[in-house]
């Protein structure tokens, strides 16, 4: 995995899956847990799975049996409510067993719906209550630099966050700070709890604000792998002292015709029977 | 924190669900009614022109989208921002309209604490906190979990706290809160809603605690979910000869002190407050300051969430693990005897 030599590596040297398998076995993996409750945030899971392939198999550092390793790039979930996709991802990538996808939700797993720092090895934030990662992402980025770590914090956030103040002071106080070490990645999926995010409150045009506040922003698919990589290779290189956010338009349900055709909604409603056609409809959208 | 070990679920026992944006409180075959809230809203605002519903981007979940459908154009959406929902709740009020603002409890009593406390409680605005998940009734752990709402509104002056029991008694509190001038909390529970106090032929009166029925060897003394509950365990406890009172207490600020006091100083029942709500600054410490002030002195219990973060998880298994299902306090109410 990611640098079984001296964590300096990519994981992609070791890694000879390519991003698109990488990708679908984050799919896969999610659609497996979603069927566990028969209910969950599966259509975010699936349009987010090409970020987290790209971040866990592609940009980030890490050690899979040492997920607390010092020298890790840090990746906070701040949409909390996503934690069915970012398991997906850690068991994919070796930090959870696969099996343990069978608890997802359950009484006294390690895997609750909504992600906590103290439930799961690898989740190094507690969220649930949203808006509140990148306040916490600054904090880290100023700890690391403390500590002469050249280690990246990513955080990954979602449209509706966009809509709370908390969310543009802590973009303000990671520009006044020239956090470089800050990867920020939102998802815009248009969507939110009571509906699609830019009838909710608009928050375009996003990119403009975002370079106003000082920012190094790109603004991709953020299902077009090639893209997406892409991104995440300039936000680490770019040469300005600033932070980089990365602004990634998503299909919820990304990946399953029929649920990328559903009426959307955060909360999705799946049939029973439907998430054995989700896995089918996974392997052949994987085989074109 | 370290991290839980991993559980050990057995293969093929049915999985408890967590249950937390669609949780429901009913138990199986209970009657219950769809959103009483938005019903009573709407109608309550064909009457009061002043009415203007607002929300964080939690119309859906808190059974506003009701009175936003009836009433598009008195109806505004604050985006997921609690802080600006609150504060501008506070701006319309002081231009005399009667906003009744959403969100879930959590996020109201902590994430925009000072707002309501600053814009809306010191500036004494005619305003409505109208709030779901209260107390644990979401499995998806601290984040969702308003274990201390009641403790944070009570401690703030002017603030005027309702805890409704079923779906009964948030159509009844809805007029009544809104005919009240000046800042209100209320809890709310949303979606198919119980109907538990229509058989005891039940009326809300704001500021009144009320026997729902009576029993010689405990007095429940409750609020909210709580009062269901004890209602249920009183029903079970009846078949082991153990008569329990249920003295119900929706209105937590300002308490009904006479009446508690009254009733707990009749000869020799044990006293047991129970709430979904944690042990600390609630209903329960609210009672007994009040007894030891006023001399009075039963045996005296409380039920209520413990002091620390609780579990994410099925709601069952929580409320059981806690100590506040029917089951549980039943068992406690016999232990206790
Ligand atoms: C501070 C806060 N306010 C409200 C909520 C309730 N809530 C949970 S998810 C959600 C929608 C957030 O938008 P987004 O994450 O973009 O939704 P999605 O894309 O998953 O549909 C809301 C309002 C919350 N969890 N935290
Ligand atoms: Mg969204």
């Amino acid at each position: 995995m990611a640098d079984a030599t001296d964590g300096m590596l990519p994981n992609r040297t070791l890694a000879n899956k390519t991003l698109a398998d990488r990708a679908y076995h984050i799919r896969r993996n999610a659609v497996r847990m979603g069927e566990v409750q028969g209910q969950g945030y599966i259509a975010q899971a699936l349009d987010i799975a090409d970020v987290l392939a790209v971040a866990y198999f592609h940009a980030m550092r890490y050690r899979p049996e040492d997920p607390d390793w010092e020298g890790r790039d840090r990746f906070l979930l701040s949409n909390g409510h996503y934690a069915i996709a970012l398991y997906a991802a850690m068991i994919e990538a070796g930090i959870l067993p696969e099996d343990e996808l069978e608890t997802y939700g359950c009484d006294d797993s390690r895997l609750p719906m909504s992600g906590m720092a103290q439930y799961t090895p690898g989740m190094e934030m507690s969220g649930g209550s949203l808006g509140v990662g990148l306040a916490i992402a600054v904090g880290k980025c100023l700890g690391l630099k403390r500590k002469g770590s050249d280690s990246f914090v990513y955080t990954l956030f979602s449209d509706g966050e966009l809509d709370e103040g908390s969310v543009w002071e802590a973009i303000m106080a990671a520009a006044h700070h020239r956090l470089d070490n800050l990867i920020a990645i939102v998802d815009i999926n248009n969507m939110q709890a009571d509906g699609p995010s830019t009838q909710v409150s608009n928050f375009e045009p996003l990119v403009e604000k975002l370079e106003a506040f000082g920012w190094f922003v790109q603004r991709v698919d953020g299902n077009d792998l090639d893209a997406v990589r892409e991104a995440f290779d300039a936000a680490k290189v770019h040469m300005e002292p600033v932070p980089r956010m990365i602004v990634a338009d998503t299909l919820l349900g990304k990946g399953v015709p029929f649920l990328e055709a559903r009426e959307k909604n955060h909360f999705i409603r799946v049939d029973a029977h439907e998430w054995a056609l989700a896995l089918e409809a996974l392997e052949a959208g994987r085989d074109t | 924190m370290k991290p839980k070990t991993p559980s050990q679920t057995t293969p093929g026992k049915p999985r408890l669900t967590t249950s937390a944006m669609i949780a429901s409180i009913a138990a199986e075959g209970q009657p219950t009614k769809p959103a009483p809230f938005g019903h009573a809203l709407v109608e309550v605002a064909r009457k009061d022109a002043a009415i203007v519903g607002m929300t964080a981007d939690l119309s859906k979940y808190t059974d506003l989208h009701i009175f936003a459908k009836e009433f598009p154009n008195r109806f505004y959406q604050m985006g997921m921002a609690e802080q600006i929902l609150f504060g501008a709740a506070s701006g319309l009020a002081s231009e005399g309209f009667t906003p009744f603002a959403t969100t879930y409890a959590v996020f109201a009593s902590r994430r925009a604490y000072d707002f309501i406390h600053q814009t809306i409680a010191e500036e004494d605005r005619n305003v409505k906190i109208v709030c779901a998940l209260p107390g644990l009734t979401s499995g998806y752990g601290p984040s969702h979990q308003a274990a201390e709402d009641l403790a944070l509104f009570r401690a703030m002056p002017n603030m005027t706290v309702i805890d409704p029991c079923d779906a009964l008694e948030i159509e009844q509190a809805v007029p009544a809160i809104a005919a009240h001038k000046g800042p209100v909390y209320m809890r709310l529970l949303r979606g198919n809603v119980p109907l538990a106090l229509d058989e005891y032929g039940y009326k809300f009166q704001l500021g009144k605690a009320q026997i729902i029925r009576d029993g010689a060897d405990v007095l429940v003394i409750s609020s909210g979910l709580l009062t269901m509950r004890a209602l249920e365990a009183a029903k079970e406890l009846e078949k082991d000869r153990i008569g329990v009172a249920v003295l119900h207490c929706p209105t937590i600020k300002p308490l009904d002190v006479e009446t508690i006091r009254r009733e707990a100083a009749k000869s020799g029942r044990l006293v047991v407050v129970a709430e979904n709500h944690t042990e600390i600054g609630g209903l329960g410490e609210a009672v007994a300051r009040d007894f030891l002030l006023n001399g009075v002195a039963p045996k005296f219990r409380h039920i209520a969430l413990p002091d620390q973060f609780l579990d994410a998880g099925a709601l069952p298994t929580l409320h059981e693990r806690y100590g506040i299902s029917r089951e549980a306090i039943c068992r406690r109410i016999k232990a206790w005897l």
